[in-house]
C-alpha cells in the first residue's frame, strides 16, 4: 500500500532534470503523472532509490501543429490530448484512444510520457504511437536523438532509452486521411486494460497486448497493401504475434479476439474515410 | 396520515456527505491518540509447515514497539473442548459454529499455514508506513506441502489438511442417491454447476482498534453486531463481558462479512491488553482480498425430471461446498442452501445432500444471501434447461410450477414453512412489465438475421428465508424524555441500511413525536448491552418491530400518566399521532404535549424497554428479468434491461427499500458477469487486487426497472419481510439465464458464471463445433 | 520534505517522509477524514479529491506533487451559508449513499464531472464513474443523483 522509502527530488527544468538523473544514474526514475509508476512503487513491485519529479516542467506539455507533423509534448495529460482540438482534426486516433485511458481521475493526471516509457504492451498509446509511425524524442546528457516507434518498445517494460535521458516530445506525421482509422478496446469492464486491442491508421495496424511489446500486425498490413477485403486481411492479425494467457483470456481466445477486433478496426476505419 | 409508506429521505445523509463518516480509522479521540499501529505479516504459500520465524530484523526496525507470534499467546484460556465425535461427520443441522477439536483454527498460525493470506505474526509499530517496512523483516521459514485447491482435489487427493481426519471432508448432511423418482418422468436433466468463489468486497474492509485500561477494555470495530462481538471476545480473552466495552462506529459496509467476530480483529484487543498500548488495525485492500472471509463455492449438480407438458416432478440438488482452509461456519452455508432448495415451486420430490469440504483457500462464511443465492441460482438453471429439454418457454414452465397462493403457509419437502406469497403475480408482472412478448419477437427477429449481436431472456422466480434467526430476537429501549424528544437504542446495527431513518419514522407513526425530534442509537454495548445485530435481512422485522413495540408500552405507560395529569380515566385519552398531544377524547382544551406527559412521569421520563422475539422467519420472494446483448463474435455480454418485482411484505420506507434492492441486484449480476475469486493449482490467489478481481462499476450497469408488489406476513404486527438480500438472490441466475439464452439457438445449453467473454465464447465455440461434427 | 498544500482554502504546511501519500497528507495532516482509503491499486476512486480543480486519486499522488497547489476535498465543497453544495443535496435527495463509505470520493468526482460536461447524458454519467466503486448502491440513485445535480450546480458556477 505503501511505497518503500526513497528520496525525492523535484526539476523545475529540464537541465535540472537531466542533472539530477546523471547523479543518481540506476537508482532513480522521473515521476511525471505517476500513474504508471506508482502503483507499481505501492505494490513495491517498483522500488527505485530516488525520484525525480518533472511534474512541474510544463514546458514539455504542448499540442503543436508543425506542417507536416504534430508535436506532442511528452508531460501531455491524457485528458489534454483527449480534448485537443488539433489532435480531433490532425490526429483523431490518439486523441480518441487517450480518451479511453483508465477513468477521468487517472486521465487528468497521466501522461502520455509517462505510458510511453513504461512500455506496457497492454497499454492503449504505445500500440497508438506505433500506427502512427512517431518519432521519440530522447534527450540525454549527450544531446537529443530521435527513436522511432518501431524501436522505442524493446520488451516487456523496456524501452530503448538509455538511462539518464528524458521522452521529452513525441513527433507524429499527419495522415493523409486522418478520418481512416479505428481504435478497438476490448475489456470485460470499462475500466480495464484492454484483453486485446486494435489502432488502425490508413494502413497501419498496431496490436495492444498480443506481446511483450506493443506490435504492428504486418501480415495484415501486407494482405491490405495486397488489396485485401478488410476480412481477408484481418484473418492474419494474429501472425507473428505471442499473446499470453492470463485470467482474461487464453493464447487461443486472444488470437481469435485479434482477427475479429482488427476486423472490425479495418471496417470501421474504411467507413470514417 | 402515517409516515410508513412514504417517500422520506435519510437523516443519516447530511453528516456522511458533508464531514464523512467515522470509521475506525477515522477516530481522533483522547483514548486514542497515541495507538501505535498493527501490520499483520501473512504467509504468501498456500499449505507448508512453518519450521521457524526470525523476529530480530523486525524488531530493529524504526518504530516497532513490538513483534507478536503464536508463542505471545500464552494468555488466553484454553479453547472450549472440541466435541465428542472429534468434530466431523454429521453435524446438528443449522449448527453455525466452527467445529473444533481436529478441524480447529489457531488464532496466529502455530507449526502450519493452510492458506495465502493466514495471519502469522503481527508487527506493532508508531505508525502504518513502519508498519508494511518493518513487517517485510520477519523472516519465517516454510516447507512447502501440497497445496488442495478446488472441491474435485480436495475430493480426490491424498493429502489433509488436519491431521487425524479421514478426509477432506468436514461435514456431510444428507443422502441424495433415490434414482426411483426420476424413472417415471417423461423427461430429466442433469447438469453439473459452479456456484463461484466471490469476495464480498465492502469498500471499508476490516478494521479495529483497542484500548486496554485498569482492567477494561474498550474495542472499536467494524461490524455487524457489537453484542455478539462482545460475547466472543469476553471468551476468547477470559475476561468478564462487563469488562469489555465494544463499539460500532460508522461501519463501511458488511455484506455478512462483519458478521461474528473476524479473527485477526479479535488479536487486535489481545495485542492491546499484551503490550498495554492502544492498538489500531486497518488492513488494506490487497489484505481483504484474501484475508476477509470469501462467499459461495458451491459446486451442485441438478437432476430435474417431469412431463413433457412442464409439470416438474422430481427435483435432486447435490452441493459439495468448498468452505475454504477452516470449517467457520461448518455446514451452516449448505444447510441453508438445501433448506431453500425447491425455491417457489410445488415439486413433489425433492432429494438434497451436501459436504463440506477443506482446501488451501481462504475461509469461506456469509455473502449477502449466505446459502440462498446458491438454491436459487441451482434451481433457476435447472427450471430453464428443464424448459429447453421439453421445448416449452420457461416462463411458462415457471408459472406451472409455482406454488399457488392458496396453498400458503406452505412447507415445503425440505423443512421450510413459506409463510405468505402470491409468486404467479410476482412473475405475470414482471412478464408484463417487461414486454417479454415483444423481447420475444424481438430475440427472434435477431435470429432470423443472423446478426452478430444476439438479445438474451433470463428469468429468476425466488423466495428466500428471511430472520432465519428469529428466535433470537432483537431489543429496543425507548425514552422519551422530558423536552419531548425520544431516543431509541437499538439492537441492530445498520451500515448503511438507513434504520436511523427508518426506526425514526416508527417512533412518529406510533407516537407522533416528529421523526427530528427522535435520536437512534446503536452499536454500543454500554448503552446497549443486549441485542443481536443486522445480518440475514432481519432488522426492520425484528428490530423494527421491537422499536414499535416499545413505543406502544411507552403508550399506554404515558396513557396512564396524561390521565393522572387530566384527572380522567385512561380509556377516554386518545393520542393525536398527527401532532403528538395526549388529550381527553372530545375536549381539546385539555391537550397535553408529550414533554408535558414526559415530565409529569418523572425525572427518567418514559421509558420502556423490550426484548422481541420473532414468531418465526419470512419469505420474500420475487422474479427478475434480465434482458442482455451477447457479442456472437468476442463472447462479450452487455446487460441493457434488468426488471424486477420483489415483494418483502408491506414497504414501511420505500427509498430505503429500494436502495437496498438496487444494490442487491448489482452484486447478483456482478456474480453472473464478471467476478470470482480465483487461485491458481498451488493456492496462489490470481485476483488478489482490485486490478484483477472484476468488482463491478457503474458501466457496466443499466438503470433498474423496480415493479411493486406487497404480500404481507402474519408473522410480525408490521407485516414486513427483509429486503436486503433478495435482490441479489434473484439477479444472479436471471442474468446467466439469458446470457445461456441469447446463444441457445446455436446449442449452447449451459455457461458457468462468471460469463465472462472467454467463456462465453467458448460455448458458442464448442456448441459451433459440434454442430459441424454432426 | 517540507509540502504546503492549500486544503479547502486554508494552508496546511508539515515536514513529512517523501514518500507520504496525498490521501494520508489529509487524513492526517490536515486532519481531514472524510476521503477514505478502499484499494491499493488506483481501482476504487474512494480517495478522489479535486486537485486545482480536477478530480484525482489522491492515493496516487504524492502529497509533495501537490506541493504549492490547491486541494478540495469534500469538507470543503459547502460555501459556508450553512446549506450543502447542490451535488450534496442531490445526493441526500436520490438516496445516493447508503454506508458512505465512497461517498466523498463519488462526490468529488461528480463535482469534476459536471464541471467539464455541465449536461451529461446517463451513459456519460455512469462512463464518468466508472472509476469510483460502489457496493451498496448499485449505482442507480448515485446517477439519478449526477442527473439531478446538473442544472443546479450548472446554475451555481455560473453565478
Amino acid at each position: 500500500m505503501i511505497p518503500a522509502p526513497f528520496t525525492y527530488k523535484r526539476a523545475w527544468s529540464v537541465d535540472e532534470a537531466l542533472d539530477l538523473a546523471a547523479q543518481d544514474g540506476d537508482e532513480a526514475k522521473f515521476l511525471a503523472g505517476g500513474h504508471s509508476l506508482l502503483p507499481l512503487m505501492k505494490l513495491r513491485l517498483a522500488v527505485p532509490e530516488v525520484l525525480i519529479d518533472i511534474g512541474r516542467l510544463h514546458e514539455l506539455s504542448y499540442v503543436r501543429d508543425d506542417d507536416s507533423q504534430v508535436l506532442v509534448g511528452a508531460l501531455t495529460s491524457y485528458d489534454e490530448l483527449a480534448r485537443s482540438s488539433l489532435l480531433a482534426s490532425e490526429l483523431p486516433l490518439l486523441a480518441h484512444a487517450a480518451s479511453r485511458v483508465g477513468d477521468p481521475q487517472v486521465r487528468h493526471r497521466g501522461t502520455i510520457g509517462g505510458s510511453l516509457v513504461h512500455a506496457d504492451p497492454a497499454a492503449d498509446l504505445p500500440a497508438v504511437v506505433m500506427a502512427l509511425d512517431a518519432t521519440l524524442v530522447a534527450l540525454g546528457p549527450s544531446g537529443t536523438r530521435e527513436i522511432g516507434a518501431g524501436e522505442f518498445f524493446q520488451g516487456l517494460f523496456e524501452t530503448a532509452l538509455q538511462p539518464g535521458e528524458l521522452l521529452t516530445e513525441i513527433r507524429i506525421p499527419k495522415p493523409r486521411a486522418a478520418g481512416a482509422w479505428s481504435f478497438q478496446k476490448f475489456t470485460k469492464r470499462a475500466i480495464d486494460w484492454a484483453i486485446v486491442g486494435v489502432a488502425v491508421q490508413g494502413g497501419n495496424v498496431a496490436l495492444v497486448n498480443m506481446g511483450q511489446t506493443p506490435i504492428r500486425a504486418s501480415a495484415v498490413e501486407q494482405a491490405l497493401a495486397a488489396g485485401a477485403e478488410p476480412r481477408d486481411a484481418a484473418a492474419h492479425a494474429a501472425e507473428g504475434a505471442s499473446p499470453s494467457a492470463d485470467i482474461n483470456g487464453d493464447r487461443g481466445y486472444r488470437e481469435h479476439l485479434a482477427r475479429v477486433l482488427v476486423a472490425r478496426a479495418l471496417e470501421e476505419s474504411a467507413a470514417r474515410s | 396520515m402515517s409516515i410508513l409508506g412514504t417517500r422520506v429521505v435519510r437523516t443519516e445523509d447530511p453528516r456522511l456527505l458533508t464531514a464523512g463518516g467515522t470509521y475506525v480509522d477515522d477516530l481522533r479521540i483522547p483514548e486514542l491518540a497515541d495507538a501505535a499501529r498493527v501490520t499483520f505479516v501473512r504467509s504468501p504459500i498456500a499449505h507448508a509447515l512453518i519450521t521457524g520465524i526470525d523476529t530480530t530484523a523486525a524488531r530493529e526496525a524504526p518504530g516497532v514497539v513490538a513483534v507478536l507470534t503464536a508463542q505471545d499467546l500464552d494468555d488466553l484460556p484454553p479453547p472450549p473442548p472440541p466435541p465428542a465425535d472429534g468434530g466431523g461427520g454429521e453435524v446438528p443441522e443449522g449448527a453455525p459454529l466452527p467445529l473444533g477439536g481436529l478441524w480447529s483454527e489457531p488464532l496466529l498460525a502455530v507449526d502450519r499455514v493452510r492458506y495465502v493470506g493466514e495471519a502469522v505474526a503481527m508487527v506493532i509499530t508508531n505508525d502504518s508506513y513502519q508498519g508494511e517496512d518493518a513487517a517485510e523483516l520477519v523472516s519465517v521459514d516454510y516447507e512447502p506441502l501440497p497445496a488442495v485447491v478446488g472441491i474435485g482435489t480436495a475430493l480426490e487427493t491424498e493429502t489433509l489438511l488436519f491431521e487425524g481426519t479421514e478426509s477432506n471432508v468436514a461435514v456431510t448432511s444428507g443422502e441424495a442417491t433415490d434414482d426411483a423418482v426420476f424413472d417415471g418422468c417423461d423427461a430429466v436433466i442433469k447438469q453439473t454447476i459452479v456456484n463461484q468463489r466471490l469476495a464480498p468486497m465492502p469498500m471499508e474492509g476490516r478494521a479495529a482498534a483497542a484500548r486496554f485500561a485498569d482492567g477494561k477494555l474498550t474495542y472499536w470495530v467494524s461490524t455487524q453486531n457489537a453484542q455478539i462481538t462482545r460475547f466472543i471476545l469476553a471468551g476468547v480473552l477470559g475476561l468478564d463481558p462487563g469488562a469489555i466495552r465494544v463499539i460500532a462506529p460508522d461501519v463501511g459496509g458488511g455484506f455478512g462479512a462483519k458478521v461474528g467476530a473476524d479473527r485477526d480483529a479479535l488479536l487486535v484487543a489481545w495485542a492491546a491488553r499484551k503490550t498495554g498500548r492502544p492498538l489500531r488495525w486497518v488492513e488494506t485492500r490487497s489484505e481483504n482480498l484474501v484475508g476477509m472471509t470469501h462467499g459461495r463455492a458451491q459446486e451442485q449438480t441438478v437432476t430435474m425430471g417431469g412431463t413433457r407438458d412442464g409439470r416438474i416432478l422430481a427435483y435432486r440438488l447435490d452441493v459439495v461446498q468448498d468452505t475454504g482452509a477452516y470449517p467457520r461456519m461448518s455446514g451452516f452455508l449448505p444447510f441453508l442452501t438445501k433448506l431453500m432448495a425447491v425455491g417457489p415451486y410445488d415439486i413433489p420430490h425433492v432429494q438434497t445432500a451436501a459436504r463440506t469440504v477443506v482446501t488451501n483457500t481462504t475461509p469461506i462464511s456469509a455473502y449477502r444471501g449466505a446459502g440462498r443465492p446458491e438454491a436459487t441460482a441451482a434451481i433457476e438453471r435447472a427450471v430453464d434447461l428443464f424448459a429447453t429439454e421439453i421445448g416449452m418457454d420457461p416462463a411458462e414452465v415457471r408459472r406451472k410450477n409455482l406454488i399457488a397462493p392458496d396453498k400458503f403457509p406452505y412447507s415445503t419437502p425440505t423443512g421450510a414453512v413459506y409463510d405468505s406469497g402470491d409468486y404467479a403475480t410476482a412473475l405475470d408482472k414482471v412478464l408484463a412489465g417487461a414486454g417479454y412478448g415483444e423481447l420475444r419477437a424481438e430475440q427472434a427477429r435477431h435470429r432470423e438475421r443472423g446478426d452478430v449481436v444476439q438479445l438474451g431472456l433470463g428469468l429468476a422466480s425466488y423466495v428466500e428465508i428471511t430472520a432465519a434467526d428469529a428466535a433470537g430476537g432483537e431489543t429496543s429501549r425507548l425514552m422519551v424524555h422530558g423536552d419531548g424528544t425520544a431516543t431509541v437504542y437499538t439492537g441492530s446495527s445498520a451500515h448503511g441500511q438507513g434504520h436511523h431513518t427508518a426506526w425514526a419514522m416508527l417512533v412518529e407513526a406510533e407516537l407522533g413525536i416528529p421523526m427530528g425530534s427522535v435520536t437512534v442509537i446503536h452499536g454500543d454495548t454500554d448503552l446497549i448491552p443486549e441485542g443481536v445485530g443486522t445480518y440475514a435481512s432481519r432488522s426492520l422485522q425484528l428490530g423494527g418491530v421491537a422499536v414499535v413495540k416499545a413505543a406502544q408500552d411507552v403508550k399506554e405507560q404515558a396513557r396512564r400518566v396524561a390521565a393522572d395529569m387530566l384527572e380522567a380515566a385512561e380509556t377516554d385519552l386518545e393520542l393525536d399521532t398527527e401532532h403528538g398531544t395526549w388529550q381527553v377524547r372530545g375536549d381539546p382544551a385539555s391537550s397535553r404535549s408529550w414533554a408535558e406527559v414526559a415530565t409529569h412521569a418523572g425525572s427518567d421520563g418514559l421509558v420502556a424497554f423490550v426484548q422481541y422475539i420473532g414468531g418465526a422467519p419470512t419469505f420474500p420472494f420475487g422474479t427478475h428479468l434480465a434482458v442482455v446483448e451477447v457479442d456472437t463474435e468476442t463472447g462479450k455480454v452487455r446487460l441493457i434491461r434488468h426488471v424486477t418485482a420483489d415483494d418483502a411484505g408491506i414497504v414501511i420506507s420505500p427509498v430505503l427499500a429500494e436502495g437496498q434492492r438496487h444494490g442487491g441486484i448489482a452484486q447478483g449480476v456482478a456474480q453472473a458477469l464478471l467476478e470470482e475469486m480465483m487461485y491458481d493449482a498451488d493456492g496462489n490467489p490470481l485476483t488478489g487486487t482490485l486490478a484483477d478481481y472484476a468488482a463491478i462499476s457503474a458501466a457496466e450497469l443499466p438503470s433498474f426497472e423496480l415493479l411493486q408488489s406487497e404480500t404481507p406476513t402474519d408473522v410480525n404486527p408490521l407485516g414486513v419481510k427483509g429486503i436486503g438480500e433478495a435482490g441479489t438472490i434473484g439477479a444472479t441466475p436471471a442474468v446467466q439465464n439469458a446470457v445461456v439464452d441469447a446463444v441457445s439457438y446455436l446449442g449452447v445449453i449451459h455457461i458457468d458464471m462468471p460469463t465472462t467473454p472467454a467463456r462465453v465464447w467458448a460455448a458458442i465455440s464448442a456448441a459451433r463445433e459440434s454442430e459441424e461434427g454432426q | 520534505m517540507k509540502v504546503t498544500v492549500t486544503v479547502n482554502g486554508s494552508q496546511v504546511e508539515a515536514e513529512v517522509p517523501d514518500r507520504t501519500l496525498l490521501v494520508h497528507f489529509l487524513r492526517d495532516v490536515a486532519n481531514l477524514t472524510a476521503t477514505n482509503v478502499g484499494c491499493d491499486t488506483t481501482s476504487c476512486g474512494a480517495c478522489t479529491v479535486l486537485l486545482d480543480g480536477r478530480s484525482v486519486k489522491s492515493c496516487t499522488v504524492l502529497a509533495a506533487q501537490a506541493d504549492g497547489r490547491e486541494v478540495t476535498t469534500v469538507e470543503g465543497l459547502a460555501d459556508g451559508s450553512g446549506e450543502m453544495h447542490p451535488v450534496q443535496r442531490a445526493f441526500q435527495a436520490e438516496h445516493a449513499l447508503q454506508c458512505g463509505f465512497c461517498t466523498p470520493g463519488m462526490v468529488m468526482a461528480t463535482v469534476s464531472l459536471l464541471a467539464e460536461n455541465p449536461a451529461p447524458t446517463e451513459e456519460e454519467v455512469r462512463s464518468a464513474l466508472e472509476g469510483n466503486l460502489c457496493r451498496c448502491t448499485g449505482y442507480h440513485n448515485i446517477v439519478r443523483a449526477v442527473l439531478a445535480a446538473a442544472p443546479a450546480e450548472s446554475e451555481r458556477r455560473s453565478s
